[in-house]
């Protein structure tokens, strides 16, 4: 039985069931607000969610028990009092490597630590006192820090990213930082900006392998890449097949470091589903080479946009479930690791996150 | 002493009473009065940089006010989300 913990425009959804049978919807929590993501900590089991009310700002909740009853809102979640700057949004939550640790990304470009499993939250001082962060610049979403990716067994290495002030790298438990964006090609950019490093460099979605953590893969805004050296330099690997390389967001199968998932769009002016057909592209050797996997997927005038935290899995390997949602409402999975796919839910509000557990 | 009024999820966080007699000498000094009682309140009205959240109106005896609107005693002061959308 796989749940998956879904995030939308108008509340927080609970499914389970198996690939290709009939899920069933088990919790609505939160309804009318917008859920910008949630997910479930498997080491603990409380759920977590960020709500963003549009009349009182964002907020972390959490429950141990039943989500249908009352959620804690936890504490911390705020920058500075008396600055400039106030907490946008928050984007992504992700699980540390020590127990208890989790991190919270969220606009204008920050990265918030909890180490009682999301009760208590401080900001992390290394990234918010970024000399150059005056000089960041917001992507479309925001000053969105959208992506955490810890190393396995090593709590001290972290990488995030940042749309649109590109890759941060720590190596001491989030102390100090550094860019990791050599490589890069904006190609949104001209030529004589990238010679700024504060000048936009839009990152869509980054994961780490967890089989062999200095291989990452990146979605860009425009271009897809990856990167051998933990995120330091990176290569594009955005032709061999690819429709486009627009897209938002992408997945790894833990079980192979040459895998990568992603979901192309025609383009930023244009952020819908090629030839009105809905496919996943698959890559099983570092890039080299892309294959789409859209069978049981809508293939005629669907034009769908899938948000850069809307696709998740579960397992891996030959086990390997895939899960992604779309602003449409609908909800597909793959139980075969992309072979094959079939309808989870439709008529959803848009879906803004997808966790499978 | 003026009369804040929330109501809604302000009102449960507010201990659950919708009117709360506060001192202070302008909206934002009785809103950080409300959140000194009530501290579950802080952060969902002002936001860290000392502002009125944007979808947020204020009225002060019916009139629209900000941060910087002065109360005097008896003054009544009504927290409410703004009405937006198309």
């Amino acid at each position: 039985m796989t749940e998956l913990v879904v995030g939308t425009k108008k509340g927080l959804f609970l499914l389970e069931g198996e690939p290709g049978s009939d899920y069933e919807i088990k919790v609505r929590a939160f309804a009318g607000q917008p859920v910008d993501f949630a997910t479930r900590d498997t080491r603990s089991g409380r759920l977590l969610a960020t709500v963003t009310s549009p009349f009182y700002g964002p907020k972390i909740f959490y429950t141990d028990g039943d989500p249908d009853a009352e959620w804690e809102q936890a504490d911390g979640v705020a920058l500075p009092e008396g600055g400039d700057w106030a907490l946008e949004r928050i984007w992504v939550m992700a699980r540390g490597e020590v127990d208890g640790t989790v991190y919270a990304g969220g606009d204008p470009g920050v990265l918030f630590e909890s180490h009682d499993g999301g009760a208590c939250w401080e900001l992390n001082a290394g990234l918010w006192e970024q000399p150059s962060r005056s000089h960041w610049q917001p992507g479309g979403g925001g000053l969105c820090l959208h992506s955490i990716c810890t190393w396995p067994g090593d709590p001290d290495k972290l990488a995030v990213a940042v749309s649109a002030a590109g890759i941060w790298l720590t190596e001491d438990g989030g102390g100090t930082w550094r860019r990791g964006n050599q490589g890069l090609n904006p190609s949104y950019l001209p030529e004589e900006a990238l010679r700024d490093e504060n000048a936009g460099r839009c990152v869509h979605h980054v994961e780490r392998a967890p089989k062999q953590p200095d291989r990452m893969f990146m979605q860009f805004h425009g271009g897809v890449y990856r990167s051998d050296d933990a995120g330091a330099s990176w290569t594009d690997i955005g032709g061999g097949g690819l429709p486009s390389d627009f897209g938002f967001p992408l997945m790894v199968d833990p079980a192979d470091p040459d895998s990568a998932y992603v979901i192309p769009l025609v383009a930023d002016m244009d952020r819908v589903t090629p030839d009105g057909r809905v496919r996943v592209y698959e890559t099983r050797d570092a890039g080299s080479h892309w294959a789409a996997r859209g069978d049981g997927l809508p293939a005629e005038h669907a034009y769908l946009t899938v948000l850069r935290q809307a696709f998740s899995r579960a397992k891996d390997g030959g086990q390997l479930e895939l899960y992604f949602g779309a602003t449409s409402g609908d909800l597909f999975g793959s139980g075969d690791a992309g072979s094959t796919w079939s309808t989870v839910a439709t008529r959803l509000p848009p879906v803004f996150s997808v966790v499978a557990i | 002493m003026a009369v804040v009024c929330v109501r809604g999820p302000l009102r449960r966080l507010a201990g659950g009473r919708a009117e709360h007699e506060l001192d202070g000498a302008t909206v934002l000094e009785l809103l950080r009065a409300l959140e000194l009682c009530h501290p579950a309140v802080e952060g969902w009205i002002v936001d860290e940089r000392g502002q009125i959240r944007r979808h947020i109106n204020v009225f002060v005896n019916g009139e629209r006010g900000g941060g910087a609107t002065a109360v005097r005693s008896g003054d009544r002061v009504e927290v409410l989300p703004a009405i937006t959308g198309g």
